[in-house]
C-alpha cells in the first residue's frame, strides 16, 4: 500500500497529472529533484534542522483528559499541530518545499490559500530564507480572514486577491497556475495540499508525515500500544494525510477523514467532495470533486475557509475506494459546537477546520469503551477564526 | 512523427493551402457567447470571411490556461446554460451550412463527465473534425485517443517554449491533424508582442513531425498574423476575435463586424 503513486502519480485510478504542455517539464524537473533531494543526507538533515528549531517539532501529543470526561468514552489525545510556528501544520510542507526551490535555483515562490495559513507558512519561510513571495487569495476570504492578510502582508508577501469565479480557494489555485504557466522558469508554486498535479500530492505528503512518525512514537510511549482511532479534518487532506500514513499498514487502526458538511450534505451547499461529491478531474489530478452533471465545477461552501474548497487530494480517493479510510462530514454548526465545547473544557482555541475533526471526536468517544484511545489531529488554532466565530455566535458567546 | 495517421477535413485543408501557397487562419470563439444563436452565426460569417478552421471553444467553469478575455467569455457562455451538449448540437447545425473543419477546444472535465465513448461517438456525429484539450498532455490522454482515433477524430496536442526533445517527440507521436505550438509561456490573451523565436521553435518541431504546425497564443493583428504565417503552416487567433465580440456584444450586426476582422486577420495568410 505504501508503494503508490505509480511512476506516472497514479493512485489507482485518481492522481496523475492534468496539466498544460507548458508545465509539463516543471513537474517532471520537481519530480527528479525530489528523487535525488529525499534520499540526500545534506537535505534531511536541513529539513529536520527547521522543523526543531524553528518550527518547534515535535509537537505535543496531549491527553485531553476534560474532553475525554465530558464524551465519556474513549481516551481522546491530540495531536498539537496548533502548536508550530505560524499556527497550524502547514508550515511542515512549506519548509521542506522551500528547501527543494532553494536546491532548485528558484528564488520566486508563488501560492495559493484559503484560510490564509498555508500563505502565511509561505511567506514565512520565503522571509527566512529571503525569496520573494506572491500569494492568491479569493476576495471573499480575504475578507473573512483579514488577520491572515495582515500577517502575509507583515512578512513581506505581495497578496493578490482573486476576482474570477467564486472568489475562493479554487480560484486562487486557477490564479496560482496561471501565474506558474507564465513564469515557470524562475518560480516555485509551492502547493498547500496533497493536490495538484503529481508529484505534488506524494511530496506534501512525506512533509506531512512528521505528524503521524511522531504521533506514533509518542502514543506507544504514553498507552504502551497504537490507538484505536485517528481522526483529522479533510478539505484537501494534508493534515489528515500526514497523520494517517505512518499508520496505514496497521491493520487496527480506524482512520476517520471528517469532510465539512456546511449546511448539510443534502442541501447542497457544504464542502464534503468524498461524501457528496463524484470522480473529475480538476487542478491537475483526477479525484472526488463537486461538480454538476456537465462537468463543471461548483462552489463549495464551509464556515471554514480552509475546507473550502470542491476538490480533495487524490490518494484520499483511492483509501476511500478501497476502504482503508472511511470519510464522514460535520456540519457548520456542530463544528461551532466542537469549537466551544474545546475552548471551555481544555483551554484551547482550535481552527474551525480542526473543530470538525473535535466534533466528530466527541460524538465517536461517546460511543468507545473507556480503555480505547482516539488521536485526534489538532491542525491549527483559531485566532484567524475569532471574527467569524463571533458573528455566528453573535451574542451567545 | 505521428502515429495517428487520420485523413480528415483538418489534414485535407491543410493540403489545399499547401498547393494554394497559403497557410491556415485558425479562428477561436467560445460556443455560446454572447448566445448559441449568434455563435452559429459569427461562425458562418468568420467561414465566409476566409478563416480555415474553427476553434470552438468548450466552456468551463475554471479555465485555468486562460487570460481574462476568454475567461470572461466562457463566463458568458455558461450565465447562458450552454454546456458540451449544446456545443454539439451547434456543430450538428453548422454541418448543414458550412464544411470548415472544426476543433473543439477545452477543458477535460466536461468531456470526462460526458463519457468518453459516448463523446466521441458523439462528436462524430455531430461532424467534429478534431479534440484540443489543454490540461490533457499525452501521458493522460491514452483513452480518449483511442476512443477518438476509432471515430477518424484527430486529437490536437500542444508544444510549448519550454518543450525539450523528449516533448516534441512524445507530442508528435500523439498528435494528428496539426500540432498546436504555443507561443509564449503564459495564458491565452492578446499581446502587443509575439513571442520571440517562432522561426527556430517551428523549425525545431519539424525534426520532430510531419504535421502541419499552427502557432497560438498572443497573436493579435493581420501585421503580427503575416509575420507568423512566414515561419509556420498556419496561425491561431483566439482572444482578438473575442474581444471584438465584447465590444460589439449589443450589436444586431455583431457577425459581420467579427467577420469583418476575421477577413483582415486572413490576409496576413495569404504570403503577398
Amino acid at each position: 500500500m505504501t508503494k503508490l503513486p505509480d511512476k506516472k502519480g497514479h493512485y489507482g485510478e485518481y492522481g496523475g497529472r492534468y496539466i498544460s504542455e507548458t508545465l509539463m517539464p516543471a513537474v517532471m524537473e520537481l519530480e527528479e529533484a525530489y528523487a535525488k533531494y529525499k534520499k540526500c543526507p545534506d537535505f534531511k538533515k536541513e529539513f529536520a534542522h527547521y522543523l526543531s528549531e524553528y518550527v518547534g517539532r515535535p509537537t505535543p501529543l496531549y491527553f485531553a483528559e476534560r474532553l475525554t470526561e465530558k464524551a465519556g468514552g474513549a481516551k481522546i489525545y491530540l495531536k498539537r499541530e496548533d502548536l508550530c510556528h505560524t499556527g497550524a501544520h502547514k508550515i511542515n510542507n512549506t519548509i521542506g518545499q522551500i528547501l527543494l526551490a532553494k536546491r532548485m535555483g528558484k528564488r520566486r515562490i508563488i501560492a495559493e490559500t484559503g484560510a490564509g495559513q498555508h500563505g502565511v507558512a509561505t511567506a514565512t519561510v520565503a522571509a527566512l530564507f529571503g525569496f520573494e513571495c506572491e500569494i492568491y487569495m479569493g476576495a471573499e476570504d480575504i475578507v473573512r480572514q483579514a488577520p491572515n492578510v495582515f500577517r502575509m502582508r507583515l512578512l513581506g508577501a505581495k497578496v493578490n486577491s482573486v476576482d474570477s469565479g467564486s472568489r475562493t480557494l479554487k480560484d486562487a489555485m486557477n490564479e496560482a497556475l496561471r501565474d506558474w504557466v507564465t513564469n515557470v522558469s524562475n518560480t516555485f508554486y509551492i502547493i498547500g495540499s496533497v493536490a495538484g498535479p503529481h508529484p505534488y500530492p506524494m511530496i506534501v505528503r512525506d512533509f506531512q508525515t512528521v505528524i503521524g512518525k511522531e504521533a506514533r512514537a509518542q502514543i506507544k510511549k504514553a498507552t504502551g500500544r497504537l490507538p484505536d482511532l485517528l481522526i483529522a479534518c479533510v478539505g484537501g487532506g494534508s493534515n489528515a494525510m500526514g497523520l494517517f500514513y505512518p499508520f496505514i499498514n496497521d491493520k487496527g487502526v480506524e482512520m476517520v477523514g471528517v469532510e465539512a458538511g456546511g449546511h448539510g450534505i443534502k442541501s447542497g451547499s457544504h464542502a464534503a467532495t468524498i461524501c457528496g461529491g463524484k470522480v473529475g478531474v480538476l487542478h491537475g489530478s483526477k479525484s472526488y470533486l463537486l461538480e454538476d452533471k456537465y462537468g463543471q465545477i461548483t462552489e463549495a461552501h464551509s464556515i471554514s475557509a480552509g475546507l473550502d474548497y470542491p476538490g480533495v487530494g487524490p490518494e484520499h480517493s483511492y483509501l476511500h475506494d478501497i476502504g482503508r479510510v472511511s470519510y464522514t462530514s460535520i456540519t457548520d454548526k456542530e463544528a461551532l459546537k466542537g469549537f466551544k465545547e474545546i475552548s471551555l473544557s481544555e483551554g484551547i482555541i482550535p481552527a474551525l477546520e480542526s473543530s470538525h475533526a473535535i466534533a466528530y471526536t466527541m460524538k465517536r468517544a461517546s460511543l468507545m469503551k473507556k480503555d480505547e484511545v482516539i488521536i485526534t489531529n489538532l491542525s491549527g488554532r483559531g485566532d484567524k477564526d475569532l471574527g467569524t466565530v463571533r458573528a455566528a455566535f453573535g451574542e451567545k458567546i | 512523427m505521428s502515429k495517428r495517421e487520420i485523413k480528415g477535413r483538418i489534414s485535407e485543408r491543410f493540403a489545399v493551402l499547401k498547393d494554394r501557397g497559403e497557410k491556415a487562419l485558425i479562428a477561436f470563439i467560445t460556443a455560446g457567447d454572447p448566445d448559441i444563436k449568434t455563435s452559429e452565426e459569427i461562425i458562418l460569417e468568420i467561414a465566409k470571411a476566409g478563416a480555415d478552421i474553427i476553434e470552438l471553444g468548450v466552456p468551463f467553469s475554471d479555465p485555468m490556461a486562460d487570460g481574462p478575455t476568454i475567461q470572461e467569455s466562457s463566463e458568458r457562455a455558461l450565465k447562458g446554460g450552454v454546456q458540451l451538449p449544446d456545443v454539439l448540437k451547434l456543430v450538428k447545425r453548422l454541418r448543414e451550412e458550412t464544411a470548415i473543419p472544426i476543433v473543439l477546444f477545452g477543458y477535460y472535465n466536461p468531456v470526462f463527465v460526458y463519457g468518453l465513448s459516448r463523446f466521441a461517438t458523439d462528436a462524430k456525429r455531430a461532424g467534429v473534425d478534431g479534440v484540443l484539450i489543454v490540461d490533457l498532455p499525452p501521458e493522460e490522454a491514452g483513452e480518449l485517443s483511442k476512443e477518438l482515433k476509432a471515430k477518424g477524430l484527430d486529437l490536437v496536442f500542444t508544444l510549448t517554449p519550454t518543450s525539450d526533445a523528449g516533448r516534441m517527440k512524445l507530442v508528435s507521436e500523439n498528435s494528428s491533424g496539426f500540432i498546436y505550438y504555443v507561443s509564449v509561456t503564459g495564458v491565452t490573451g492578446a499581446r502587443s508582442k509575439v513571442g520571440a523565436r517562432i522561426r527556430e521553435s517551428v523549425r525545431e518541431v519539424r525534426k520532430y513531425s510531419d504535421l502541419p504546425v499552427a502557432v497560438g497564443f498572443g497573436i493579435s493583428s493581420e501585421e503580427q498574423v503575416r509575420g507568423v504565417s512566414k515561419h509556420s503552416d498556419g496561425v491561431i487567433v483566439g482572444s482578438a476575435i473575442v474581444n471584438v465580440i465584447k465590444k460589439n456584444i449589443k450589436d444586431k450586426n455583431l457577425p459581420m463586424k467579427v467577420g469583418r476582422f476575421v477577413s483582415s486577420l486572413k490576409r496576413g495568410t495569404l504570403g503577398k
